[in-house]
């Protein structure tokens, strides 16, 4: 038994916003109300913070199996609890790629046998990804795979992506795109742009993602069919989507903090923790995005959590992976740069963590109502902290946040009524309550 | 000039952004007593005796390597050539043990050449020997938009006001971006050609820089044309359809340059397609200054090594 006192409870589906106690018990909220008391339960005071759904990453990489040195379960489950996550979603393109109902299972076990956090598994639409033939999509279904993505780069063929539609419709699961045109990114590794042609550096044009994002849309709007946008950063796709939606397309869309915060202009071609795909873009992208967020263009925030070895990052920026770390900066980049700025409000940002991803996936997690299960994060929008790669839960250490003063920190973060995390610190076996 | 209040000595010399006008006036003012050196009967001054220099080259070159260690060794440097294919690197050293390795051995400069844009800069954040950057990809050439300058000082008398077109592939060319931050820097004006898809798209937006798609707008009253080499597997790639479109419809001919100023100065950075993007009679005629870019190449190293390395003492050099 749990009692939260006194917190501001953000719960986003049940359009809650009000100072109140949550009472957890057997693993499930019991009751939210004013001056609640339950004898023998442990009180959290949550006096002047936050209380909110426990976050949802629908976007993660743990590497596992295959790429332990970069992150496995455990690393990855541990950096999400620091960052106030109680599920996340692990992309497929690991070695091998998770297209099978058989791999599908034993990632549910290994995350169970792990368990700090609940970890969703998403399958790969076509077999190894090669985006040639789908893979067994309705046997990963009966294993529990949430969705299905050949993330990582854009599947070439049309028609296999629309089987891949049609094929799903069956079993009502979105397919999670990638939306980059390949033979327009091959060579680059950061948005073509003024930055781009100044450091001689090859570009990944916005247009790429427009074509992939367009062409996407139109498949969904013809086969009835339904398409995330993966990693949304261009302003004429977030167009494209907007649009879409308006239509009644089944069309959804998520954007990452960094995407929706930093700009080409922070690439230094000596430090490679500003190369991802798709790449950081220029400003009107960025305010583009962040309308889009505001608007309801995009339904969820995730952190495209990608961790690499030390070793692999510190080299060439051209040669080095794309990617980085996100779950533990991520609430702490939003509520510095939009939240304390004014640019978005609490309960939009939480909403885009926690119920919208949900809905998306059909999961029953994120929010409060009673009967659910008790997955709930404290967060003190008032803690400054700085990112220090050294504290890190995940083995990923270049990201373009450390060093940066924030303002904003998830403080606890309980999973089925049990805290995995307090003030930073993620309970392993031995002192998890 | 400027000597006694402005010092060179430690700067690593990874790109022309880094350095002011008058940083640049410094080099250049260095190089002409430098070029001296050269037209001596022995070339050899201490000026860098018990300094020791790495070459270390990650992708072919002849002009560039062979003129930074004739430049060490005229002032008495210990100059040591590493290559990719000699060395470790092969065998899959990471750049980062490679330059520790090079460090240990006591070195006071790196000169570096390799394919990734930014080595240079991620080199310099790596190990403590001052790093000179000899080519990083597209980005940079910062000695060969150095000996540029000089080169048309030579001829000009001055920088100021005058206009340079830089003719042919602008994208992938590092030399091109170092020739635009010094050339700007310096307040001249500077005019890129050629085939659109050999243009970076988003250049025009740089204060002092006109984009033309025509190389014939360009070159009009021009005071200097600097034509850039075609890589063949640009075609391959292709960018353009043929080599013999290129050189009917880019290439820099007698009738062409007819559009420039009548004294106009062609320059290559070598190595040249003759009958490509440059027909034989304009690289050997009367407005060629690309033999001796070459020499002018070897007085610039040894200014800029002298001045990094020793602050340019006049002393050491006289």
């Amino acid at each position: 038994m749990l009692l939260i006192k006194g917190g501001r409870v953000i719960d986003p589906k049940n359009r809650m916003d009000e100072v109140a106690d949550v009472f957890i018990e057997g693993g499930k909220i019991k009751e939210i109300g004013k001056d609640l008391k339950a004898d023998g339960a442990k009180i959290v005071d949550a006096k002047g913070k936050i209380v909110t759904p426990g976050l949802i990453d629908m976007h993660v990489h743990f590497r596992e199996p295959g790429q332990e040195a970069k992150e496995d379960f455990l690393s990855g489950s541990k950096a999400a609890a620091a960052g106030g996550f109680t599920t996340v979603a692990t992309m497929p393109n690991t070695k091998p790629v998770v297209d099978t109902a058989a791999l599908v299972r034993s990632m549910k076990e290994r995350a169970d046998s792990v368990g700090i956090i609940h970890v969703e598994i998403i399958g790969a639409l076509t077999k190894g990804q090669k985006g040639e033939e789908l893979a067994e999509l309705g046997d990963m279904v009966q294993e529990g795979a949430v969705a299905f993505s050949d993330d990582g780069h854009f599947d070439d063929s049309a028609k296999v992506f629309m089987n891949g539609l049609d094929y799903l419709h069956t079993f009502d699961k979105v397919i999670i795109s990638h939306e980059e045109e390949t033979s327009l990114v091959e060579e680059g590794v950061m948005n073509e742009g003024h930055r781009s042609a100044m450091l001689g550096i090859k570009g990944r044009p916005t247009v790429a993602e427009d074509i992939a994002v367009a062409r996407d849309v139109l498949l969904a709007e013809y086969t009835g069919g339904r398409v995330h946008v993966a990693h949304i950063s261009s302003g004429r796709s977030v167009e494209l989507v907007r649009e879409a939606k308006k239509r009644g397309v089944r069309v959804t869309a998520e954007v990452t903090p960094q995407h929706l915060t930093m700009t080409d202009e922070l690439v230094n071609p000596y430090d490679s923790c500003t190369k991802i795909n798709p790449p950081l873009r220029e400003q009107k992208d960025v305010d583009a995005v962040l309308a889009g967020l505001l608007d309801g263009t995009i339904d969820a925030i995730v952190t495209d959590h990608s961790p690499h070895a030390q070793e692999e990052k510190d080299r060439e920026y051209i040669y080095a992976p794309s990617g980085f770390p996100g779950l533990e900066t991520s609430l702490g980049i939003l509520l510095t740069d939009l939240y304390h700025k004014g640019k978005a409000e609490l309960p939009l940002l939480i909403s885009k963590m926690t119920w919208e991803p949900a809905k998306i996936f059909g999961l029953d997690a994120g929010t409060l109502s009673v009967g659910s299960p008790a997955d709930v994060a404290i967060i003190d929008t008032e803690f400054a902290w700085t990112v220090d790669d050294k504290e890190f839960y995940t083995r990923g250490t270049h990201s373009p946040f450390v060093g940066r003063r924030l303002k904003g920190k998830a403080v606890m973060t309980i999973v089925d009524g049990t805290i995995v995390m307090q003030d930073g610190k993620v309970m392993d076996d031995t002192t998890l309550s | 000039m400027g000597k006694n209040n402005m010092s060179l000595r430690g700067r690593n010399v990874l790109g022309l952004e880094d350095f002011s006008k008058e940083e640049i006036r410094l080099v250049l003012e260095t190089a002409k007593e430098m070029k001296n050196i050269i037209h001596r009967d022995i070339k050899k001054v201490p000026a860098l005796r018990g300094k020791s220099i790495v070459n270390l080259f990650y992708e072919p070159s002849t002009r560039t390597r062979t003129s930074f260690e004739l430049a060490g060794k005229y002032l008495g440097a210990d100059v040591v050539n590493i290559t990719a294919s000699t060395s470790s690197i092969v065998k899959g050293e990471s750049l980062r043990d490679t330059l520790y390795t090079v460090e240990a051995m006591g070195v006071d400069a790196i000169v570096m050449r390799h394919k990734a844009e930014g080595a240079a800069a991620y080199a310099s954040r790596v190990v403590a020997p001052v790093i000179v950057n000899a080519g990083d990809g597209a980005h940079a050439h910062p000695s060969q938009g150095l000996l540029d300058l000089f080169t048309i000082e030579q001829h000009k008398g001055h920088l100021e006001g005058l206009k340079v077109a830089i003719l042919g592939d602008i994208l992938h060319s590092r030399v091109a971006r170092s020739d635009i931050q010094g050339m700007r820097k310096m307040g001249m004006e500077v005019h890129l050609a050629g085939p659109k898809t050999l243009l970076p798209r988003f250049l025009f937006q740089e204060p002092g820089i006109f984009v033309h798609e025509r190389i014939e707008e360009a070159m009009e009253a021009a005071d200097v044309i600097n034509v850039l080499r075609i890589q063949l597997e640009r075609q391959k790639a292709g960018l353009f359809p043929s080599m013999r479109e290129y050189a009917r419809v880019f290439g820099v001919n007698e009738k062409r340059l007819s559009l420039a100023k009548k004294d106009v100065l062609v320059l290559h950075p070598g190595p040249m397609n003759k009958g490509l993007e440059i027909a034989p009679d304009v690289a050997y005629g009367d407005h060629s200054a690309i033999q001796e870019q070459v020499q002018n190449g070897v007085a610039i190293r040894m200014a800029i090594l002298t001045l990094i390395l020793t602050g340019g003492r006049k002393d050491a050099v006289d």
